[in-house]
């Protein structure tokens, strides 16, 4: 059924439909509708969970760590400074091998404190074993938690995953969102069976210490999970169709790329703008496209090296940066062409950090400037009296 | 390939972890022992158990050799010998 409705709540939706046990979380902008809509949910007879209140977000975690490890199908949502609290348990979660699904509605990091969004909070927290799909707009948001549960659980699998939404653009916009069925939701997601779980009748421990006779046995695993993962979630993708009566790319998506010359990749809300300045130059004759990651990790490096072969240059807008390097899924790209012997440019653009607002004249801006294979990691639209100021006084 | 780490109740018996001994055993001369339960009291391990009436041994499947039991035995029948004596 199709509604007109604020991303956190057709978050809130379809977590309802997927009826987590234990809905755990802190509140934190911008994510806070979601969980506060789920709190109503649990108050009002809706969602029949246990909602657990706590003092922050690295109880949070703890908690859904916990219940996952019950046996019990777990929820939480973050943002920013409350993911990076996470890290800790996050890591654990992972190495645990718990289906935990986290939202993470994408936001900056701290210092200068900063509420709008970019992608440093889970760019940051990319190598803890999670899955990470990015969403490009609320229908998507709200489709990816079914993926990101019936992956998760997958009995092969058994990762956590983050499902990351752009901070206020997705989670505070509304949009005609076309919102799943109950039938259809139970039909996709089987109830959560794991073959571990901690059950004072038939007593294990989890969590335990891993000495080096073992411990790179268990990292080994995960990695080879996540490789394994790739296949399974091309499958999901006509699953998912069959079941939902509509497409949703999971791993990419490939926008306009034949006979591209110049593609931009991109993920997350931004990749709409990008669409739409796409058609506009291939109205003018321009040869661009546009490829758009949806399942950051694992990274789809063989499809997105199919997708690229024919495209003459690339540019890679990163709405997060590893200071002191690059864009971080600019490396990433660069190091996948490198190792296919490719030497075609893979230009770095970081746009939109903090919330700045990346417009369309941004992006026909990057590529305009990317016939001049710019070297290097270029800032998009900095204030041009940036360079005179000693420092930056706020009045 | 999911391949969690786990572990079992009753595993730290299942872990003979004798084999870190280095050094010296206990050895109960038994000759002498007034079954004060001292060596059993103080063994870090709880390795020592009691055979019969003033009869004590250790476990060597789990005893480090420290040599507790050797030093609280009132009666010095207990002595620290080499991994390879008897």
């Amino acid at each position: 059924m199709k509604v007109f409705i604020e991303g956190s709540h057709a978050v809130a939706e379809a977590v309802k439909m997927i009826k987590p046990k234990v809905v755990c979380a802190y509140p934190i902008t911008p994510q806070t509708h979601i969980v506060e809509r789920l709190s109503e949910m649990v108050a009002n007879g809706a969602l029949k969970s246990e909602y657990v209140n706590v003092e922050s977000e690295h109880s949070a975690a703890s908690v859904v760590l916990g219940s996952t490890a019950t046996g019990a199908r777990s929820y939480t949502a973050t943002s920013s400074q409350g993911l990076i609290l996470m890290s800790e348990v996050l890591f654990n979660i992972a190495g645990m091998r718990l289906p935990v699904v986290l939202t993470c509605v994408n936001r900056a990091l701290s210092a200068p404190i900063n509420i709008w969004n970019d992608h440093q909070d889970s760019m940051t927290i990319r190598d803890a074993g999670w899955m990470q799909f990015y969403a490009e707009n609320n229908q998507e948001s709200h489709d990816l938690h079914f993926l990101a549960y019936k992956i998760a659980e997958n009995k092969d699998i058994m990762l956590p995953v983050m499902v990351c939404m752009d901070g206020f653009i997705l989670s505070h916009g509304y949009e005609v969102v076309d919102i799943a069925t109950q039938e259809q939701v139970d039909q996709y997601i089987p109830p959560y069976e794991p073959a571990y779980k901690l059950d004072p009748q038939e007593p294990l421990t989890m969590g335990l210490l891993g000495a080096p006779d073992v411990y790179m046995e268990t990292r080994y695993a995960i990695q080879k999970t996540m490789d394994e993962t790739l296949s399974i979630i091309e499958k999901e993708e006509i699953e998912f169709e069959k079941t939902f009566g509509r497409k949703t790319p999971l791993l990419i998506e490939e926008y306009k790329l034949e006979g591209a010359e110049k593609v931009l990749i991109a993920m997350g809300s931004i990749t709409g703008t990008i669409k739409d300045v796409v058609d506009e130059l291939r109205e003018k004759g321009e040869k661009v496209g546009l490829l758009k990651i949806v399942c950051y990790r694992p990274f789809p490096q063989e499809k997105i090296y199919e997708a690229l072969k024919s495209v003459k240059k690339i540019g890679v807008i990163d709405k997060a940066i590893s200071l002191g390097s690059s864009g971080p899924l600019h490396l990433e790209v660069a190091a996948l062409m490198q190792s296919k012997g490719e030497s075609k440019p893979v230009s770095s653009f970081i746009a939109g950090l903090g919330g700045r607002d990346i417009k369309p004249k941004t992006i026909v801006g990057i590529f305009n400037l990317m016939d001049k294979d710019p070297q290097g990691v270029n800032f998009v639209d900095l204030n041009k009296w940036y360079k005179e100021e000693s420092a930056i006084m706020i009045s | 390939m999911f391949v969690p780490i786990i572990s079992k109740p009753a595993t730290s018996l299942a872990n003979k972890t004798g084999s870190w001994r280095t050094k010296e055993k206990p050895k109960f001369l038994q000759e002498n022992c007034i079954g004060c339960n001292m060596c059993v009291n103080i063994c870090p391990e709880g390795c020592i158990k009691s055979l019969d009436n003033n009869k004590f041994e250790a476990d060597l499947d789990y005893c480090k050799g420290c040599g507790l039991c050797a030093v609280i035995c009132p009666k010095k029948d207990i002595e620290m010998i080499g991994e390879d004596e008897k």
